[in-house]
């Protein structure tokens, strides 16, 4: 196959256009450029969007002796996901930008793009499997469940799974670094990313002050009792514990946290832990990785890039999905992404529209 | 490279001796660096004394805009401004940018005409305007679309007014006549790769009696113009493949256009929707398409695929491919500029070249086009 290789200038995207190349497909390095100034986001030497990333990248493909390009998305990455990840926000959601930039811009923008050009698939470096037949494979967790990365792949429609290849999820992370070393890739020892890839400084809550405003309202508790007042509340979310600035303690004594944003109001409604309990979780703007199913399944939720998987039961109905948790989870946020597994595959996501 | 510059070159780098030494292997490094100069005078049609050796074309330009404008404004501070292009050369462009950022120049970029030929009126207008200039630097041809400028007529008003006059002759020199003597021009910029010379090497001809103020400091070996421990074998190399370029300039150029005019007309036939632009007075090796609707990272990567290399512009330090400046400055929309391309020829280009690239431009610009219309922009 002619294969597109997303190389972010990390080690793991590194490895897996190498073995990409190995398995016989002709593959071509793309390195994204998602800022139009690159110097205006991060600036270690984590993450995707610095002139030092592109320049690993560029060197990790002449070391596995592919052509290489660069890509400008920038506009793309602005308006889908930077754009997209501020409104969400305005309006008192939680969104997670990895998984918008995988829906819109890698296995969208890029994939089009490619398909276009005549490629056949794209392939990165997320830490995911896919089984089954090349004409429908289903996407499953990786076999290092602690760096499994099918959470933020499950905005995945069958067709783009189709054009994808994932050549890094039957291995544990630790022999990616070893097998770059051994392949000569000078990232083998570069760190994972973590943060926000547009957020350099790793302060969110600054970041979107910076881009929304201050805008003052009153934190309260639950029955309504003014407890303080934030800067803005867009730059809170659901479980947050630190940082609410409220002096008085709670008459309990116990910690406080963020059970509710209310954006119109601009309220901020805090409480006890208990009062962040969810046990049926309701979602909206369904995208399924494969054939919907009928009917109420067991299964498992998960509601992180990297939380735990909870048994659960979920429906699938139109445009809605509904989780029913065994247990109980603690702080989930509106907009945050729920994604259902069957066993290890993964069925289908949807964004959390409400919690009871 | 030329086989005749890569073999002098190499024989020179199994030689010791640094011409500002004195002793017998200086001496004769010496030597080779002397005649290399008047190899190159010759080519240029410059005395050997006008020959300021570089250590690249970009050195040149930094060395002429900047050392020029120090010395100008050091003789009158009025004479601050400086009037260029607006389809330079980052190599110029930035310089000038740069005195403009830190230095208090003030510059006037004069603009093009849809091939790429500068207003020229609109130059002598600017001069008149405000003779109180440091220097205009304007390119003798332009890189990306090849077209000559009226660089006579520029030297010849700037001159009235007492203005000093330079010259980016990179993409020029060894493609088409130029005589330092004859333009009457004060300083001028070639390089040794554009030649079959090699990388990293560079001259700035320079008038005797001008003045300049160096950038480089240190040992003052070129003129006190330049420091820097001469590169004897690099020199060598681009005597020789100056000296070629002039023995075989209208031959190659002959041959040159002569497959440019082949390229050109089989791309347009091949491909709908296509043209070419520049003027037709314009270098010999230089082939430029707008192919509407496509891409021009596609396409360069979609060739690059078949083995033919082009150029689609410049790229941000990050290596974002950004669209050109001369191309918007001859008034291009954006995405015509981004759907546009070059192809250079060489002196060793072939027949087959032109048949191998136009047996795939079709089904590449087909699909750059494709790609074209996925995207957003």
């Amino acid at each position: 196959m002619r294969v597109i290789a997303a190389m972010s200038g990390g080690v793991d995207s590194a490895v897996a256009a190498a073995r990409a190349v190995e398995a016989g497909h002709d593959v071509v390095g793309v390195h994204l450029a998602l800022s139009a100034n690159p110097q205006a986001y991060r600036s270690g030497a984590r993450g995707c969007c610095t002139i030092e990333d592109s320049r690993d990248a560029r060197r990790a493909a002449d070391v596995i002796g592919i052509p290489f390009y660069i890509w400008d998305m920038a506009d793309e990455f602005r308006a889908d996901v930077v754009e997209n990840f501020i409104a969400e926000y305005a309006a008192g959601n939680t969104p997670n930008p990895c998984l918008r930039c995988n829906e819109k811009i890698k296995f969208e923008a890029v994939l089009n793009r490619g398909i276009a050009m005549g490629f056949d698939a794209v392939v990165t470096g997320h830490y995911a499997q896919l089984r089954g037949s090349a004409e429908s494979p289903t996407l499953h967790r990786a076999v290092d469940h602690g760096k499994d990365q099918s959470y933020v792949l499950a905005v995945l429609t069958p067709a783009q799974i189709r054009h994808s290849l994932f050549p890094l999820g039957d291995t544990p992370k630790e022999e990616i670094r070893k097998e770059a070393e051994r392949r000569g890739l000078s990232v083998a020892n570069k760190p994972d990313s973590h943060d926000i890839c547009f957020i350099p400084s790793g302060d969110n809550a600054g970041w979107l002050r910076d881009r929304l405003g201050v805008a003052e309202g009153p934190i309260v508790d639950e029955e309504g009792n003014h407890l303080g007042t934030h800067q803005g509340a867009f730059t809170y979310t659901i479980g947050q514990r630190k940082g609410l600035g409220i002096s008085q303690p709670s008459d309990d004594g116990r910690a406080r946290y963020v059970l509710k944003i209310e954006p119109v109001s601009n309220t901020v409604v805090v409480g006890a832990h208990e009062a962040l309990a969810v046990s049926t979780i309701l979602g909206e703007k369904l995208r399924m990785c494969g054939p919907t199913p009928q009917g109420v399944h067991r299964g498992f939720a998960q509601v992180r890039a990297h939380g735990a998987a909870i048994p659960c039961a979920y429906e699938f109905v139109g445009d809605a999905l509904t989780v029913v948790l065994d247990e109980p989870l603690h702080g989930l946020a509106t907009g945050q992404a729920v994604v259902v597994y069957d066993g290890d595959r993964v069925v289908g996501s949807a964004t959390v529209s409400a919690t009871l | 490279m030329s086989d005749t510059a890569r073999i002098a070159m190499v024989d020179e780098l199994g030689k010791i001796g640094n011409a500002s030494s004195l002793h017998g292997s200086g001496r004769r490094a010496r030597k080779v660096v002397e005649e290399a100069r008047e190899a190159i005078a010759r080519a240029i049609d410059a005395t050997p004394g006008e020959i300021v050796l570089t250590g690249s074309g970009t050195e040149a330009n930094n060395l002429a805009i900047k050392g020029l404008y120090w010395k100008r404004v050091q003789e009158d501070p009025a004479n601050n401004r400086i009037i260029s292009s607006s389809i330079e050369h980052h190599a110029v462009m930035d310089p000038i940018q740069w005195l403009v950022d830190h230095e208090g120049a003030r510059v006037t970029w004069v603009s093009v005409n849809d091939r790429a030929q500068l207003n020229v009126d609109e130059l002598v207008d600017e001069i008149e305007r405000d003779p109180k200039v440091a220097l205009v630097t304007v390119m003798f041809a332009n890189n990306e679309v090849g077209t000559l400028q009226p660089i006579t007529r520029i030297i010849e008003v700037a001159h009235k007014y007492g203005i000093p006059v330079h010259t980016d002759a990179v993409q020029a020199f060894g493609k088409v006549p130029l005589s330092f003597e004859n333009l009457d021009i004060d300083a001028l910029t070639i390089s040794g790769h554009k030649i079959g010379g090699p990388l990293g090497i560079g001259a700035l001809i320079v008038k005797k009696d001008l003045k300049l103020t160096p950038v480089l400091h240190g040992g003052g070996q070129e003129r006190d113009i330049r420091s820097g421990t001469l590169d004897t074998p690099a020199i060598r190399a681009l005597g020789v493949a100056a000296q070629e370029a002039h023995d075989h300039l209208s031959d190659r150029a002959v041959r040159m256009s002569a497959l440019r005019a082949d390229l050109t007309a089989r791309v347009l036939a091949e491909v709908p929707d296509s043209r070419s632009n520049g003027d037709t007075d314009t270098l010999p090796g230089i082939a430029h398409f707008t192919f509407a609707g496509a891409e021009g990272d596609a396409l360069l990567l979609l060739l690059d695929a078949q083995g033919i290399e082009s150029s689609t512009g410049s790229a941000c330090s990050a290596g974002v491919p950004r669209p050109s400046h001369v191309l918007v400055a001859m008034g291009m929309s954006e995405p015509e500029a981004r759907a546009s391309l070059r192809f250079s020829l060489g002196f060793n280009s072939t027949s087959a070249d032109i048949d191998a690239l136009v047996s795939v431009i079709g089904g590449v610009v087909e699909r750059a086009r494709r790609a074209g219309q996925v995207s957003k922009r």
